[in-house]
Parts: C-alpha cells; sequence; structure tokens
C-alpha cells in the first residue's frame, strides 16, 4: 500500500473514500441499512463495511428485496455471507408485497417483478424506519446514475428529484433530513466495473459461483441469452440450448442475460471485461432497454 | 496506477463534448452500445453529425433542452493512470456546478476557441479554478484545425491568458493548441502543428505530477467516529479503543507526539490500524483508526495534530463563499449550519464585505446579499470553535459547507481566508 513518494493506488484511493463513506453514515445517522443482494457491487460494500469499523462488526443491518426470483446459488450466497459475518440480514419479499395486495403481478411472458421491488423496498423502508440505505450503485453503469449524489436525497415518497439535488463538494456530506424522509448512500459511486474486478482479485473475496463460466440450459429473446427457468414463459420458438456462459450482473432470472463466455477465474474476468466493448447493463439487463430514460423514471419513483 | 480527478468547463460551443468524447473513445471507455444509443438519438433529431454531448447529458431535461446543468462523471482509464472527470456546465447560472466539481479536482481543463480568443467566460472558469485552489490549469486552445494551425494565434492568446492568469494568483499554467474534432494534440502530437514542442493532452494529464498537491506537512487528522467494539469475539479487542477518520494532512507515524484539540492535551501515537494490519504511516486520502497511548476524552469534531504545528481554533472565520440557493439569499444575521472536516456547528452572518463580479473581479462593497452563484467575502460567527486553516494551505481542513435550516439544502461552499 505504502510508497516512499507518498502515491496511493486506485484502488487504495476509492476504498478510503468509501469508508469515509460508511463512517460518516454511521455517525449521523439513527437507523442506517446496508442493501445486500449477493451481486458483486453489493459483496464488494460489505467488505468496504467490515474494513469501516473493524474490530467492531458492522453497525447496521442488511436488507434484501427478495423478488423470488432470483438465482439459487445467489441467495444461498446471500445467507452464508450475512451468517460468517453475524450481520442481521432483514429480507424484504415482494411476494409478500403482492400477497398484502400493496402491487400486482404483472402478467404475459415478458412479466418481470423488476418494477414492483420498488414498492417492497419503500415499504420496508418506512417500516423498519431506515434514514439512510446504502447501494452499491455506480456512476459508469448507466447515465442517469452519472448525475447521482454520492448522499442522495428521498422525499418522504421516497422519490428522487434529479433536478434539485444538493451540491456535493469536498468529502463534505450534508446528512440533514427530517422524519419520514432518507437518503441513498452510494459508496462505490467512482467505482468502474473493472475496479469492483480488481477489488474482489486483490482482496480474494469469494462471489456467488454463476459469475464464473458455466454450462446453462439458455434460451436467445432480444439478442439476450435468458435461463432456463420456472419464472419465465417461453414461446415455442424458443428453443432451449446448452452453452458455457457466466453472468456480469446478478439481478432477476427473469431479466438477466448471460453472456457467453469461458472466464472461470477472477484473472479471465478482468481479462475479458478490459476488452469488452458493450457495457454490463447493455449486455445482460432488459429492465434497462425499455426506453433512454427507463432508470431515470424508475430512479425517480424510488428504484436502487 | 493513481488516479488523476479533472474537472472541464466550457459549452458545446467550445468543443467540451467533442473532447470528453475523443478522450473516451480513443481510451475506450465509450462502449458499443452507447454509441450506439447516441448515434440512433442524433439521427432522430436530424443532426448531422453524432452528438457526444448525449453521452454526458444524462438527464431527460438535459436532453430535451439540449444543455448540460448538472455535474456528470465519468470515468476512463490508460495504463498510466485512472481518470475521473468532473464535466460541468459553462454557463454563468451554473456557477454552483463548477465550484461544485472543482472542490475535488487535481485539474482542470479550461476551453478556450481559437477564432474566438480569451472571453469573459474563459476568465469566469479560470477565476473558480484558483479560487477552489485546483493545483493544474491547462488552457486548451481549440480549434486550431480552423485558425490554419497558427503559431501566432495560439502565442497572441496564451499572452493574454498569462496577463490575465498572474493577477490570480494561478497555478501550474498549460497551454496546449488542439483540435478536438479532428485529434490533434489530444491524445498525440499532432503534425499539423510542427512548432509546439509540448504534450498532447493526454500525455499532459497522464504524467502531471500530483502527488505532492497534497498537504504532507502540517497532520491534520478530524477524529470522524469513535470504534470501540462492544460484543467482541475476540478478548484482545475488549478494551479497544480506536478514532477512525481520513487524514486531511500530514504524515502520522506510530510513536509520533500528538496534540488533541480542543482539549490541548498531548499523548503519543501507539497504533495505526486497518482492517488489513497496522500500517507504519498515514498520510492523506487514507481512512485508518488511531490507538493513542494515553487516555484522553475523544470524540467525532475533534482534531489530532502535532503540538508544534495546530490548526487555528477559531469561532470567528474570515472566507470566500459561493452562494448556492435558488431562493434564499446570504446577507448579514443570516443563520445557517455550517459543516467543516467531521464537525458541525450553527453560523451566524456577521457581514458581507464584498460582491465578486466574476467576470470583472469587481469588488462591489455596497453589496447587501449575495444571491445564487454569486460569490463573495463574508465574516461568521461559529457557535462553538472549529479547528480551521487557511483554504490556499489545506483544502480540507479550509472548506466548509453551509445548509439552511429551513430546506436541509445545502446552500453555499465556503473557503476559509486569513486564518486566525
Amino acid at each position: 500500500m505504502l510508497q516512499c513518494d507518498y502515491t496511493t493506488s486506485q484502488l487504495d484511493v476509492l476504498e478510503a473514500e468509501a469508508i469515509h463513506i460508511m463512517r460518516e453514515v454511521a455517525a449521523e445517522f439513527e437507523r442506517p441499512c446496508l442493501l445486500f443482494s449477493g451481486g458483486k457491487d453489493s459483496i464488494v460494500m460489505l467488505r468496504i463495511a467490515e474494513k469501516a469499523f473493524w474490530p467492531a462488526p458492522i453497525p447496521f443491518p442488511l436488507m434484501h428485496v427478495d423478488t423470488g426470483h432470483n438465482f439459487s446459488e445467489v441467495i444461498e450466497f446471500r445467507d452464508r455471507r450475512s451468517e460468517e459475518l453475524g450481520a442481521r440480514l432483514i429480507v424484504a419479499s415482494v411476494q409478500d408485497s403482492i400477497d398484502a395486495g400493496r402491487v400486482a403481478e404483472e402478467t404475459g411472458r415478458r412479466a418481470s417483478r423488476n418494477r414492483l421491488q420498488t414498492t417492497t423496498l419503500l415499504d420496508a423502508i418506512e417500516d423498519n424506519e431506515y434514514d439512510a440505505v446504502f447501494g452499491g450503485a455506480r456512476r459508469d453503469e448507466e447515465k442517469a446514475r452519472a448525475k447521482e449524489r454520492v448522499f442522495s436525497f428521498r422525499d418522504e415518497f421516497g422519490q428522487w428529484d434529479p433536478k434539485s439535488q444538493r451540491p456535493e463538494l469536498w468529502n463534505l456530506y450534508n446528512a440533514k433530513i427530517r422524519k419520514g424522509e432518507h437518503i441513498r448512500v452510494f459508496p462505490l459511486s467512482n467505482w468502474t466495473e473493472l475496479d469492483i474486478w480488481d477489488y474482489i482479485r486483490r482482496e480474494g473475496i469469494e462471489i456467488p459461483s454463476i459469475y464464473y463460466a458455466h454450462t446453462r440450459k439458455v434460451f436467445e429473446r432480444d439478442g439476450m441469452l435468458l435461463a432456463d427457468s420456472e419464472f419465465i414463459i417461453r414461446d415455442e420458438d424458443e428453443q432451449l440450448f446448452d452453452m458455457v456462459v457466466r453472468y456480469r450482473t446478478v439481478g432477476d432470472v427473469t431479466c438477466t442475460g448471460a453472456v457467453q463466455s469461458a472466464a472461470a477465474t477472477v484473472e479471465e474476468i478482468i481479462d475479458e471485461i478490459a476488452a469488452t466493448r458493450i457495457t454490463e447493463r447493455g449486455a445482460t439487463r432488459a429492465d434497462d432497454r425499455a426506453s433512454e430514460a427507463s432508470m431515470e423514471d424508475r430512479k425517480r419513483e424510488g428504484y436502487f | 496506477m493513481d488516479i488523476l480527478r479533472f474537472a472541464t468547463a466550457g459549452s458545446v460551443d467550445d468543443g467540451k463534448s467533442t473532447l470528453i468524447g475523443r478522450l473516451l473513445f480513443d481510451s475506450k471507455a465509450i462502449f458499443e452500445d452507447q454509441l450506439e444509443a447516441v448515434e440512433r438519438t442524433s439521427r432522430d433529431r436530424g443532426n448531422e453529425y453524432t452528438d457526444l454531448s448525449l453521452l454526458t447529458d444524462g438527464l431527460r431535461a438535459e436532453r430535451e433542452q439540449g444543455i448540460t446543468i448538472d455535474v456528470a462523471y465519468r470515468y476512463f482509464a490508460t495504463p498510466k493512470r485512472k481518470f475521473i472527470i468532473a464535466d460541468t456546465p459553462g454557463h454563468i447560472q451554473y456557477t454552483r456546478n463548477m465550484v461544485t466539481g472543482a472542490s475535488t479536482a487535481d485539474l482542470a481543463i479550461v476551453l478556450i476557441d481559437a477564432r474566438k480568443g480569451v472571453l469573459e467566460q474563459s476568465r469566469r472558469h479560470a477565476f473558480l479554478t484558483t479560487l477552489l485552489r485546483v493545483p493544474h490549469l491547462v488552457l486548451a486552445v481549440n480549434k486550431m484545425d480552423l485558425v490554419d494551425y497558427s503559431q501566432e494565434r495560439f502565442e497572441e492568446i496564451r499572452e493574454e491568458f498569462s496577463s490575465f492568469a498572474s493577477k490570480l494568483n494561478a497555478p501550474d499554467l498549460t497551454f496546449i493548441p488542439i483540435s478536438a474534432l479532428h485529434g490533434d494534440n489530444v491524445v498525440s502530437r499532432s503534425e499539423n502543428m510542427p512548432w509546439y514542442n509540448g504534450s498532447s493532452l493526454l500525455h499532459h494529464l497522464e504524467h502531471v505530477h500530483i502527488a505532492s498537491d497534497r498537504n504532507l506537512v502540517d497532520v491534520r487528522f478530524p477524529v470522524q467516529y469513535v470504534i470501540r467494539p462492544q460484543r467482541a469475539t475476540d478478548p484482545a479487542f475488549h478494551d479497544y479503543r480506536g478514532y477512525a477518520g481520513q487524514v486531511a494532512g500530514g504524515v502520522l507515524k506510530p510513536g509520533d507526539e500528538v496534540m488533541h484539540l480542543p482539549s490541548g492535551l498531548t499523548t503519543r501515537i501507539a497504533s495505526i490500524d486497518t482492517f488489513d494490519g497496522p500500517v507504519d504511516e498515514a498520510f492523506a486520502p487514507m481512512s485508518v483508526t488511531l490507538r493513542l497511548e494515553d487516555d484522553i476524552d475523544i470524540s467525532r469534531g475533534d482534531m489530532i495534530c502535532r503540538p508544534n504545528n495546530q490548526p487555528h481554533v477559531a469561532q470567528e472565520l474570515e472566507a470566500m463563499v459561493c452562494w448556492m440557493a435558488d431562493v434564499a439569499k446570504l446577507g448579514p444575521r443570516t443563520k445557517l449550519t455550517i459543516k467543516h472536516t467531521t464537525r458541525t456547528a450553527r453560523a451566524v452572518v456577521r457581514d458581507l464585505h464584498y460582491r465578486l463580479d466574476v467576470n470583472t473581479l469587481h469588488r462591489d462593497e455596497s453589496a447587501e446579499s449575495l444571491g445564487l452563484n454569486e460569490i463573495g467575502r463574508v465574516s461568521l460567527r461559529v457557535t462553538q470553535p472549529l479547528f480551521v486553516d487557511d483554504y490556499a494551505r489545506n483544502r480540507l481542513t479550509g472548506g466548509f459547507i453551509l445548509v439552511d435550516d429551513a430546506t436541509n439544502n445545502t446552500v453555499g461552499a465556503g473557503m476559509i481566508v486569513e486564518a486566525k
């Protein structure tokens, strides 16, 4: 880490910044929580939280908004990792929101629970009275996110107003809110996809197996490779076939595409990403393709 | 590999988006699907060329109005460095956005159209850059292709700007003649300007020395969070008490004698801890945890420094303030919340000495208030002492934000001058 000329590597700078952000939240908010999905970004965020408060345990619970349509490998990882850390894991279930009549299941062959998550998330934030919610979103992911603050204010309806964001200067973050409002906090704002992988390699962090190349039954829809799953209705012309694939992002089975890849180690994944010419969300996420502003619209409503 | 954060200021007319687009494209940071989306939108709008500003103008309102309204952060890397661009709008009504982007920048690029020369806007950008103490300034004289790559024109602009910059106490200043559209001197040296002996813009960004820009002299450690494991599984940590924070200046080493403020008590650093083990020294921007040899009552908002090199302990502050509120104004008796390092207090404006015209640098001493995007010199009184340095000496212990109590919005950015 240390060199005689006091330069600091990019990963050390990003890590120090993220640790600073986490400690700031722990110091200034009453009831923070950390969104942990078992995806690579939230895994890195969890490692940062571990570092920020060591040797004390992480001083806030973890929360996962579970659509019920997740990859089983990821859910298994989520539970195991939370237990290893001795962290409290709160699972907010979209199925429960449907059963309670808070949201209605979409119908048809493209039905997805992606948008329903927002209601479940906002209900859970309100029920638990969380005033700060850590998310693993990065600014390089998507152009609406490129403008988002590290401390991103949400009103009492959980909404984001991109036009009236608080200016953010130096390393000074404004944590002031009224009751019922909350702040979404993004400690990995300045990380890129490659930084995440470099960090996973450097730290030797375990990630769910579906990030590595494996053989899976898939079919093609709109140029994406979707997994065979009980949650997706296939058309007759959507034939299943075996392929060696891996996942670049992890979301719902219904809208997360696999990429054809033989990368079986972190090093091979890094080589692959360094050479790729397509963004991770463009390659693998049907939810972002709906329209040019689809992420901005969902974020305004209170999405992650 | 280290990180260079740089801010760009200018409007689409100056070729700023074209320049950023080229840097991103040539460093392979623009992906095919992003480029396709931009090409599609440009076509739909009937543009003849691919409008690269669509890459950075991500909000619907920005695309509808064809302007940049907010700071956009973009990322790219070369084998030498990782770069974070804070892309800020250039118009005067977005001064607060430029101030925000410049606050963390190691370097700023101000674009000048070679045909138009040094405009009011260029002077304003350069002034804000120096006000925020961005250590390195690059004047990119763009559209050289439209002045026949004329050395004479470039020298004219250089001279005009240099005489202006000498009034600003400008930092390290570099002039580069470029054509963003054709790529001259952007990534590689241009064959069209054999008279230019300097680096290409990217080469300059890759090699400009920034490690010494941080303050490595004055030890400043604002205490952020006290770590006391309540339910540590390892008995070794039962009595653990660590002071967590991000180093804001100087170099700390175990065994160093340090002073705690506000108490003035001195002790020694027992250990500098991290999750990955203790370290031999800590300097900005490292986030570490200090353990001290003596038991002193220390909490968030306190400062650890060296006995023979202390910040000013001040309740009266003199500062340049950039006002950012849409409606409310700043004037004598305005009460606000101030956040400085990890300490939050209440502040009242005692006096507004003058409002600065950011275009002419004229000081209007008759001004009674500051409105949105205006900058002025103010005196503040704070409810509890802050541990401050001149902003010129340390951006982290010299900068503060002001928060409006009615709206909870961040409404001001302050830079401390003449700390005493």
